[in-house]
Formats: C-alpha cells, sequence, structure tokens
C-alpha cells in the first residue's frame, strides 16, 4: 500500500468543462485570497467570525455557505437542462453519461445537504435564540462545530470535482449499484463521507436547539407562546434527531459493504439492498420536512407581520405543524410503490401520505385568513410568500397524487416526480429561505436589502420555475423517465427546450439576488437600520438592535403574549432604559471548531483515497482536540455593566431618534 | 477548581442558564439519537440474521456461557457505577475513584471477552465477510463494542479529573452524562444478549 | 359513482389536451394502463376542488386587503372556531374520499394480480441485465433480447429479475411498472388491448448505459401474427446455454434485438437462486424439479409446506 492510498496522477480531471470550472474557481479563489491578505484581514476573519460561537454569526456563515453552494448545485442544473435539450433525436449532447450521471448525483447532494439544509439551520440559527430572548445556545461551542462540520462535507464534495470523482448512483446511492461489484470508483466513498461528516453536525445542532428552546426561554414565555418559527424549527429539530441517526447507520452500512467485504446490501452472502432503500428512506422523508417546516414558520411570520395581525389559528399551526413531523415518519414506503410490496401494505402508505395534505392544508387556509382583514405590504418577503401559496398547493396536489399507489404505479422516477419535488423544494423550502433572508436581512446586517432587486429576484424565480418545472410535469405524463442522458423522442424536443430556457430564467433570478446584496453593501451606509425594527416586527428579535448586541438581551425580557413584542409595544414596555444592569456571561470564542472540521475533512478524504495512517492520525486527532477543548481554561468571560449600559443606551438613542 | 470556587462561580448564573442541568439533558438527547442508531442496526439484523448464504447460523457459534461471562460483567459495572456515584453525590472522592477503577475493570473484562470471542469466530472462518448475518452480527455486537470502548476512555479521563480537580460541579455534571451512557449501554446489551445470543442460540 | 361521473368530466373536459399526447401514460392501450389514466384524472379533479379556490382565494385576498384600499382591518382577529372547523373539515372530507378511492384502485390495480379474461395467459420472464432486457417464454421455449411480443387481448404475467444492478420494468401504455432486483422476483401482469409498437425501458437508473436499456413491445394483432413472431425466433436458430447467458451479462450498451430459439431449461430459476440460495427463505414457488440444491444446512420453505400449515390453521 502507497503512502497515498488510491491517490495517484490518474485521479486529477482531464474533462475540459472540468478543467475550466477549476481554473475559474482558482483564480477565484486567488483573488479572494489575495484581497484579504491586502486588507490585512485574516486576523480579523479568524477571530471574529471562523471561530466564532455567537449564534447570530454562525447562521450567517451558514447563509454564505448555502449560497456558495448554491451557485455550485445550479452549475449543475444548468449543465443537465443544457445537455438534455441538445441530447435530442438520437443525439449525444455535450456531457457523456460518465460526467453526466456524476453531476444529476451532486446536484441533488448539493442542493439538498448543502444548500437548503445550511440556508434552514443557517435561519434558525440567526433568529430562534432571539425569537425566545436567550442569550446564546445551549452549547455554543458544539454549534460552531456542527457548522464546520457541514464544511468540512461540502468540502470533500467538491474536492471529489478535481480529484477523482463524484458518485455516479443518483443522490440516493441505492445498492447494489452503490456497492463495490458496480461503483468500484473513489466516487460513492466521497458521497458517504460528505454526507456523513455533514449528518453528524445537524445531529448536534438537532440536540443543541431542542435543549436551547425547552431549556431557555426567557421568563414567562410558555411552549404555547413561543413564536411559531421557533415552533417549526422546534419539530424539524425533533425529525433531525429521530432520523438523522438512520441516515448515519445507512451510510455505516454501505461503508462497512465497501471498506470491508461486509454484505449488508451486496447481492451475493445474502445481503438485502431492500434494507437500504427502507433506511434510506426512513430517514429521506422525515428529511423533506426537516426543510419545509422552518420555511412554514417563516411564512407564518411574515404574512402576520405584513398584514399588520396576529397569526390566525395559532394553536391549528402548531398541532400541525407536529402532526406533519409525527405522519412523516410512517410515510417512507411511498418512495418505492412499484417495489412489489402487497396491495394492503401500499395501500396503508398511501393513505398515510394523503393524511398529511390534511394539517398542510389548514396551514395554506390559516395563512389566506390572515391575510383577510389584514393590511398588506407587498414588501419583497410577502411576494415570495404569495407566491409559494400558489406554486406549493400545485406542488402538494401533485404529491397528493403520486401517494395514490395506482397512479404512482405509472409515474414513479418520470419526470412528474422531478417535478413535483421540485415543485415542493422550491416553491415550498427554498422560497421560505429567501422569503426569512429578505425578512430578517437588515435584522442580521444592520442596513437594508435593495427591494427593487428583490422584486426582479422574484419574478425571475417564479416565472423561471414555472417553466422549468412544469413541462417537466407533461413529460412525465409523456412517458420520460429521470436521470436520461439523451432522449430520441421528437414529442419530447418541445418541452425539454422550454424546461432550459427555464432554468436560465431562475439563472437571471440568482443574479439578481446577488446584485441585490452588492448594491446593499455599496449603499450600507445609506440604508442603516437604526431602530432595529423596520418592519413593525411582532416578535422578540424586532427589539433589538440590528445588528443585534452580541450578548443579544441586556435583561431578558418577560414574555407575556405570543406576539411579544407587539405586546410590549402596546404597554408601552417596549424599549425600556435601566439604570443598573448585571454582568452577562458569555461563552469565548474557540479555534477548536474550525480545527476540529479541518481534521474531520482530513479524516474523510483518507479513507475516500485509502489513506490508512491519516485516517488514524486525523481521527486520534479528533479525539485528542475534543478532550483538550473539553479541559480549555478561558471558555467564557462577563460583560461588564457599563459596557452594556453604553451599548443599551446607544441603541435606545438611535430609537428614539428614528 | 476546588469546589468553593466552582460555587462561587454559579452564582454569577443568576439570569443565565444553568449549564450542568442543560448538559446533561443535551446528553439524554444525544443518547436518544443513539437509542435510534442502536435501532437501526437491530432491524437490519431481524431482516439479515436468516441469510447464512450456507455458512454458520448463530446456534452453531454462539457461545452461551462466554456471553453470560460478559454480561454479568457488564451487569455488574452498571451497579458500581451506580456506587460511584453515590459517593460522588456525598463528596467522597477516595469512594468515586475506587468504584470508577471497579467499574472500569469489569467493563475491560466485557470488552476482553468480546475481543476473544470475535478473534475466536474470525479465525474459526466465521468472519463478517462469510454472511449477510454474520455481518450484521458483527456490526451490532462491534457497535455496542464501540460504545462501550469510548465509555472506557471516557471513565479514564474523568478518573484523571476527578483524582485532580476533586468533585466540582463539572465533573459531577460529566459523571452524570458518563453514567447515563454506561446504563444505556447496560440497557442495549441486554437488547443484544436477548435478540442476538438468546433468541439465536435457541 | 361519484368516482365514474367525476371521471366522465375530466374526460370530456381533457379531451383537446389528451388529443395531443401520443405515446406517454395519458395514452393508453390497454386496460391497466386505462384504469391508471381514469384514477389520475379523478385524483386530479377532486383535489383541484380545493386547490383552485386556495389560489383565487390568495390572489383575491392579497389585491383586497393591499394597504391604501382603505379595507376593513382587524389587527386581533386571530381565531374564529366557525373558519377553523371549516378548514380543517374540506381536507378531511377530500382525504376520505380520495382514501377510499385509493383503497379500492390500489387492490384493483395490484400488479401481482391477474388480469380476468377469457384468454389464458402468457408467461414472460424478464431479467435486466447491464444494459438490456432478456424476455424468457418459459412455455414457448425462446428467448429474445430488447424485443417483447404478445397478442392483443391477451393478459401477459411478467415475472421479474435482475442479473445485477436494480432497474424497473416499465411500458408506459401499458401501465404499470415494477422493480427487477437481484435474487427475488416480483411480479407484474400487463394486456394490450389496441395491436401496436409500444416503448418499453427501464425505469430506474442503472449506471451508465442506462438511457439505452430500451426495447420494444409488440402487440401483434392476432394470435396467427404472434405465432409468426415465435417462429421468426425459432427460426434464428440460435440457442441461449448457460454460457451464452454468461456471455450477455457482460455489460454492453444499446444492444440490438437478438433472438434465441431455444433456451436452457429453468434458466429464469438460476438467474434468481444464484443470490436467492444466500437467503434464509426465499419468495420463488415455482422451482423446477431439476434445479440446483440448495446448500447443505439451508432449510428450504417450500410453497406445500407452508401451505398445509395455513390449511391446519
Amino acid at each position: 500500500m502507497s503512502f497515498l492510498g488510491k491517490l495517484s496522477w490518474d485521479a486529477l480531471p482531464y474533462d475540459p468543462i472540468v478543467i475550466g470550472t477549476l481554473t475559474v474557481v482558482a483564480i477565484g479563489g486567488a483573488f479572494l485570497f489575495a484581497l484579504i491578505t491586502k486588507m490585512k484581514k485574516w486576523g480579523w476573519l479568524w477571530r471574529e467570525w471562523l471561530t466564532s460561537v455567537d449564534h447570530k454569526r454562525l447562521g450567517i456563515m451558514y447563509i454564505i455557505l448555502a449560497f456558495v453552494m448554491l451557485i455550485r448545485g445550479f452549475a449543475d442544473a444548468i449543465m443537465m437542462r443544457t445537455q438534455l435539450a441538445l441530447a435530442t433525436n438520437g443525439s449525444e449532447g455535450y456531457l457523456p453519461p460518465d460526467h453526466y450521471d456524476q453531476i444529476f448525483t451532486a446536484h441533488g447532494v448539493i442542493m439538498i445537504i448543502f444548500v437548503a439544509m445550511p440556508f434552514m439551520t443557517g435561519l434558525m440559527n440567526l433568529i430562534v435564540p432571539l425569537q425566545i430572548g436567550a442569550r446564546d445556545v445551549a452549547f455554543p461551542f458544539l454549534n460552531n462545530l456542527s457548522f464546520w462540520l457541514a464544511v468540512s462535507g461540502a468540502l470533500l464534495v467538491n474536492i471529489s470535482l478535481g480529484l477523482g470523482e463524484f458518485a455516479k448512483t443518483g443522490w440516493v446511492a441505492y445498492p447494489p449499484l452503490s456497492g463495490l461489484e458496480f461503483s468500484p470508483g473513489v466516487g460513492v466513498d466521497y458521497y458517504i463521507w460528505a454526507l456523513q461528516i455533514s449528518g453528524l453536525g445537524t445531529t448536534l445542532t438537532g440536540v443543541n436547539f431542542l435543549v436551547t428552546v425547552l431549556k431557555m426561554r426567557t421568563p414567562g414565555m410558555k411552549l404555547m407562546q413561543m413564536p411559531i418559527f421557533t415552533w417549526t424549527c422546534t419539530w424539524a429539530n425533533v425529525l433531525i434527531v429521530a432520523s438523522f441517526p438512520i441516515l448515519t447507520a445507512a451510510l455505516a452500512m454501505l461503508t462497512l459493504d465497501r471498506y470491508l467485504d461486509f454484505h449488508f446490501f451486496t447481492n451475493d452472502a445474502g445481503g438485502n439492498a431492500m434494507m437500504y432503500i427502507n433506511l434510506f428512506w426512513a430517514w429521506g422523508h422525515p428529511e423533506v420536512y426537516i426543510l419545509v417546516l422552518p420555511a412554514f414558520g417563516i411564512f407564518s411570520e411574515v404574512v402576520s407581520t405584513f398584514t399588520g395581525k396576529r397569526l390566525f389559528g395559532y394553536k391549528s399551526m402548531v398541532y400541525a405543524s407536529g402532526a406533519i413531523s409525527i405522519l412523516g415518519f410512517i410515510v417512507w414506503l411511498h418512495h418505492f410503490f412499484t417495489m412489489g410490496s402487497s396491495a394492503s401494505v401500499n395501500a396503508f402508505f398511501g393513505i398515510m401520505t394523503m393524511i398529511i395534505a390534511i394539517p398542510t392544508g389548514v396551514k395554506l387556509f390559516n395563512w389566506l385568513f390572515t391575510m383577510y382583514k389584514g393590511r398588506i405590504r407587498m414588501e419583497v418577503p410577502m411576494l415570495w410568500t404569495i407566491g409559494f401559496i400558489i406554486i406549493f398547493s400545485i406542488g402538494g396536489m401533485t404529491g397528493v397524487l403520486l401517494a395514490v399507489p395506482g397512479a404512482d404505479y405509472v409515474l414513479h422516477n418520470s419526470l412528474f416526480l422531478i417535478a413535483h419535488f421540485h415543485n415542493t423544494i422550491i416553491g415550498g423550502a427554498v422560497f421560505g429561505y429567501f422569503a426569512g433572508f429578505t425578512f430578517w436581512f437588515s435584522k442580521a446586517m444592520g442596513f437594508h436589502l435593495d427591494p427593487k432587486w428583490g422584486r426582479v429576484s422574484f419574478w425571475c424565480w417564479t416565472i423561471g420555475f414555472l417553466m422549468a418545472f412544469m413541462p417537466l410535469y407533461v413529460l412525465g405524463f409523456l412517458g420520460m423517465t429521470r436521470r436520461l442522458n439523451h432522449t430520441d423522442n421528437p414529442d419530447w424536443n418541445i418541452w425539454l427546450y422550454i424546461a432550459a430556457a427555464g432554468a436560465f430564467v431562475i439563472a437571471i433570478g440568482i443574479a439578481a439576488q446577488f446584485i441585490q446584496l452588492f448594491v446593499a453593501f455599496r449603499d450600507r451606509n445609506k440604508n442603516k437600520d437604526t431602530t432595529g425594527d423596520p418592519w413593525n416586527g411582532h416578535t422578540l428579535e424586532w427589539s433589538l438592535a440590528s445588528p443585534p448586541q452580541f450578548y443579544n438581551f441586556a435583561k431578558l425580557p418577560h414574555v407575556e403574549d405570543i406576539d411579544a413584542f407587539t405586546d410590549m409595544k402596546e404597554k408601552g414596555t417596549a424599549y425600556q432604559r435601566h439604570a443598573k444592569y448585571e454582568p452577562i456571561h458569555m461563552p469565548s470564542n474557540t479555534n477548536a471548531g474550525p480545527i476540529m472540521g479541518a481534521l474531520a475533512t482530513a479524516f474523510g478524504f483518507a479513507f475516500v483515497w485509502h489513506i490508512w495512517w491519516l485516517v488514524a492520525a486525523s481521527f486520534v486527532g479528533l479525539i485528542v482536540a475534543f478532550i483538550a477543548r473539553s479541559y480549555a481554561s478561558g471558555k467564557d468571560y462577563y460583560v461588564q455593566p457599563d459596557e452594556v449600559a453604553r451599548i443599551e443606551n446607544e441603541h435606545l438613542d438611535n430609537v428614539a431618534k428614528g | 477548581m476546588s469546589t468553593h470556587a466552582a460555587a462561587h462561580h454559579d452564582a454569577h448564573h443568576d439570569e443565565h442558564h444553568d449549564t450542568g442541568r442543560n448538559t446533561v439533558f443535551g446528553f439524554w438527547i444525544y443518547l436518544m439519537t443513539d437509542c435510534i442508531l442502536f435501532a437501526s442496526f437491530f432491524a437490519t439484523y431481524a431482516v439479515l440474521f436468516m441469510n447464512t448464504a450456507g455458512g454458520a447460523s448463530g446456534s452453531e457459534i454462539f457461545d452461551l456461557k462466554l456471553v453470560a461471562g460478559g454480561t454479568a460483567a457488564l451487569l455488574l459495572s452498571s451497579i458500581t457505577f451506580g456506587f460511584a456515584m453515590i459517593s460522588a453525590y456525598k463528596q467522597n472522592k477516595s469512594g468515586t475513584l475506587f468504584w470508577l477503577a471497579v467499574t472500569f475493570l469489569f467493563g475491560a473484562v466485557f470488552i476482553g471477552l468480546e475481543i476473544y470471542e470475535f478473534n475466536h469466530l474470525i479465525h474459526a472462518g466465521h468472519g463478517p465477510s462469510e454472511s449477510a448475518f454474520l455481518t450484521a452480527f458483527f456490526s451490532l455486537v462491534g457497535l455496542h463494542g464501540l460504545h462501550v470502548t469510548a465509555g472506557l476512555i471516557w471513565l479514564i479521563i474523568l478518573f484523571i479529573e476527578v483524582s485532580k480537580s476533586g468533585l466540582g460541579n463539572q465533573q459531577l455534571t460529566r459523571l452524570s452524562c458518563l453514567s447515563l451512557f454506561w446504563h444505556f449501554l447496560d440497557i442495549v446489551w441486554i437488547c443484544v444478549f436477548t435478540v442476538v445470543y438468546l433468541m439465536g442460540a435457541m | 359513482m361519484l368516482t365514474r361521473n367525476l371521471s366522465k368530466i375530466a374526460l370530456m373536459a381533457l379531451v383537446a389536451l389528451l388529443a395531443g399526447c401520443q405515446g406517454g401514460v395519458l395514452d393508453p392501450k390497454g386496460q391497466i394502463g386505462i384504469q391508471e389514466k381514469e384514477l389520475i384524472i379523478t385524483a386530479t379533479i377532486l383535489m383541484l376542488l380545493v386547490v383552485v379556490p386556495v389560489i383565487l382565494m390568495t390572489l383575491y385576498f392579497a389585491w383586497k386587503y393591499r394597504e391604501g384600499r382603505g379595507e376593513a382591518y382587524e389587527p386581533k382577529w386571530s381565531h374564529s372556531t366557525k373558519i377553523e372547523t371549516i378548514v380543517w373539515a374540506i381536507p378531511i372530507l377530500i382525504i376520505i374520499v380520495l382514501g377510499w378511492i385509493t383503497y379500492k384502485t390500489t387492490h384493483e390495480l395490484d400488479p401481482y394480480k391477474p388480469i380476468a379474461s377469457d384468454e389464458e395467459h402468457i408467461t414472460v420472464e424478464v431479467v435486466s441485465l447491464n444494459w438490456k432486457w432478456l424476455f424468457i417464454y418459459p412455455d414457448l421455449g425462446i428467448a429474445t433480447v430488447n424485443e417483447l411480443a404478445f397478442p392483443t387481448n391477451v393478459p401477459v404475467e411478467y415475472k421479474i429479475t435482475s442479473a445485477g444492478t436494480m432497474n424497473a420494468f416499465f411500458i408506459p401504455q401499458l401501465g404499470s411498472m415494477i422493480y427487477s432486483m437481484a435474487g427475488m422476483e416480483t411480479k407484474l401482469h400487463l394486456i394490450a388491448n389496441e395491436p401496436g409498437v409500444y416503448d418499453g425501458f427501464s425505469a430506474n437508473y442503472s449506471g451508465g448505459g442506462f438511457s439505452g436499456m430500451k426495447f420494444k413491445a409488440i402487440a401483434t394483432e392476432t394470435k396467427e401474427d404472434f405465432q409468426a413472431w415465435v417462429d421468426k425466433v425459432k427460426a434464428s436458430g440460435e440457442a441461449l446455454t448457460t454460457e451464452r447467458y454468461e456471455a450477455l451479462v457482460e455489460p454492453t450498451e444499446y444492444h440490438p434485438v437478438e433472438y434465441f430459439a431455444t433456451v436452457k431449461e429453468g434458466l429464469f430459476f438460476d438467474i434468481i437462486w444464484e443470490y436467492m440460495g444466500d437467503h434464509g427463505r426465499i419468495d420463488y414457488f415455482d422451482k423446477p424439479d431439476y434445479a440446483a440444491q440448495p446448500p447443505a444446512g439451508f432449510e428450504l420453505l417450500e410453497r406445500k409446506a407452508r401451505e398445509s400449515e395455513e390449511a391446519s390453521q
């Protein structure tokens, strides 16, 4: 066994598209490196951000990660759509299966695990502690570690672009295709370790936020007074701790099959591939609710804020979210009705799936009745919300259709299915994150986003989405199956062309978002959010400055209502000046998180390439780093009352002026 | 850190969260995730245990006497850990250290027997590659064994910590977490022993 | 009744749309496919009963209550038992109806259920290989690659397995698909009610050559035409022996149509048994007598044993 395991010069890419991409990334990276060096910002970046245990900064970093990976995942999407638009009538297009199959796998993994998850986790980090009146999460260091484990997984996916290959199995990586016999390369190993490492981080996040929400609410806040976004995140965290270990188990078994000649899922020696498929979806189905429930919470916050009303049916909303979470666990079989289960089993899982439409439908109606007799301000977050209600209604409907086994027998694995889940994940989750992003941006950054480019982005995304995915429904009916590399059915061509055009319209929407960000940063001094409450918000995060004081609350607020901040504003107890403050206990930043993230990356990379000495070294390093962190001194400090008073008075002066 | 210093330290916590209780609660939720991890391996074992691929089945290879010995050691270690916790709450440092050492010994016996069993099976040609049954067997039992091993390492670390720093709040919190972990592994082992060994040997 | 009326309305309403659909699942040519299409349309209409009002109400409320129009504004109005009852009741009612339809159709359309017909069914054994389809006609003693034929109006029973990766056997215009998996047998029953040549393919991604894993399913007009096809296959003269099969297993892409005049008896069972032999239980009941003996120490739970057990209960 050589020093570098299976790693050799052959691992370098030869495909001109990949080389081109890597060149652009290298130039961009070098430019960024030079810029930070020139501005002498490395120390600042390390001390203030990368090692930060502040949930607000981690939230921002998660969202940056999501946007960076969105570019990667979307580039994959554009390549797939152009390939399918070019490779018609028997033409082979420009992406041979060897490359194309990696792209659709990477696209799925990246969009779900490294775009949607970090975006959701980022917003949750940013807002949940503020909404419950907490000064931080329960375990600030673990929060930082979770983030770096997510980065570590994302890095592995990106390293696979330049060294070796990514999986050619589809994002579900079903064995036996993903087993050693049919996928002998390193692609599936990259897949396994990227998911395993980031999944561990997600599990830690779930534990962390459950403790935070259950144990660290501000005095007076009952569970049934938690803001609805916090509630939906809490349900999502319940799903995380209950479902991610199943993914960990399934991936661990696949790992043993591939590395140690075990026989969990192999064809021979009595392995059973169906077990993987069951385990995968026992995680995979709750996972989509993990993505979409927080988005539902965002829509609830946005609708009640921009209609200037209380949320209609708060209790219904909480119970509906709970029902969705619990039901989400007993429907996984609907992902494989065509495996040959008996009619009774299929009917049971089909009907259970449909039942989820009931609480979801209730939510839609409750948003509608929140708008009823409201005073709606058509700001950008509200646009995303209205777009969501319309698009998601369609996606929900096609989802229920797929839950009918008799319909699924002909629609399964077709482009109809692809259209359906993009309809719910883009129209549901991603629109929600964008609504949340525009809603809370000024809270996080202290200045406003540009609404004009926000509107451009919204319309491009919406129109582009309809153009890109409605044709896929038609193609599904026309019998086109997913993951085809090229086609030769002339009836399909026109729909494939429209879908490709739609992808480019979405590209403009994404570009508009970056322009929006650029404009906001350029004009940041003009667009300051001085009061911290630009939308006349209902919940506690709006009672703080923008960006919030690093300790969040100088005095923990006392909460008496669901819309706690509205209640305070009405009673005249908001923005109170206190004569005296107590010292505030705060966690210190730590470099253990980034170090352990780096070690985890090395660990995964070494496993991918069978570099055993590095596996051992990085594993020991991880354990030592964790123990060292446990016994490190200086993990916390106190903010002195006079400093608190200075910061608070500055904010209250700004509020008075604003 | 002395107890006095710890108490003083805590006085500042009036407005802040109670870290120790949060840690134990968080650790308890983590144990629930671990429980689901084990449940996944149990389910897989249940699916695969008949798939012997013409090789050995459970009744042919299980040595119940050996496993019963290991089981006894692990169950006893749970009791001795309980004694360690009682001593710890009484601020009896030497008693705590003594019972932690006894717990470690019992745990080490359990792991030693398990390593012996695995080694014996592999040398007899019944390694995890032989069949899906043995794959599932080695993975489920091995997963538990890895947990116990991690618990032993943690025991050593806490032994050193307690002997150096005494029984402050931080040490009590950490001992509580390890105690939860240790008892949890005991419960998992009872399931493993029943489902894998007793039902397999019958 | 409701189902039938709804689907009738739907059929009329969507005639124009469907006229444009050539091929695919909305242009079915067999009983199963036709029922599935009707099911899709019925379910869609049922759901549109909620979805359309929601979309219209969204647009209407967004317009009516926008700032500056001076409409009624009640910022504290957030609960109404009447409305909440209705918003829970409407989805519940729709799902009850849809759930009942689901229960009924899932049993009716069970791929394992033989199709009722005056005609005796034909059995085809289907094996997915990388990346081609092998069809064995056990009763006729012939086999083909990437071409399938059967007479119109005669039900066909497909017994499906895989020699390696998982695939799905799918002829969209005839109806349901079913996965093919190594070491086990899945079943599917389809019928063509109109003669024609239909596209068939794998509907589950199985690796590099997946896009070319296609075949033609020929529904011949008469039984005589089918016999002519069988004769054509028999005239090819080639024999599908175990050795020839092993050569066929080698991965190929866009494999041409092949005919085999004879097939090694029980080949399909051998293919399944290669992996099923390692399992502790078997789900393949029609094991030929000659077939490989189970490995020593392996208890074979045969159908007869199970049947007698069931009978005694």
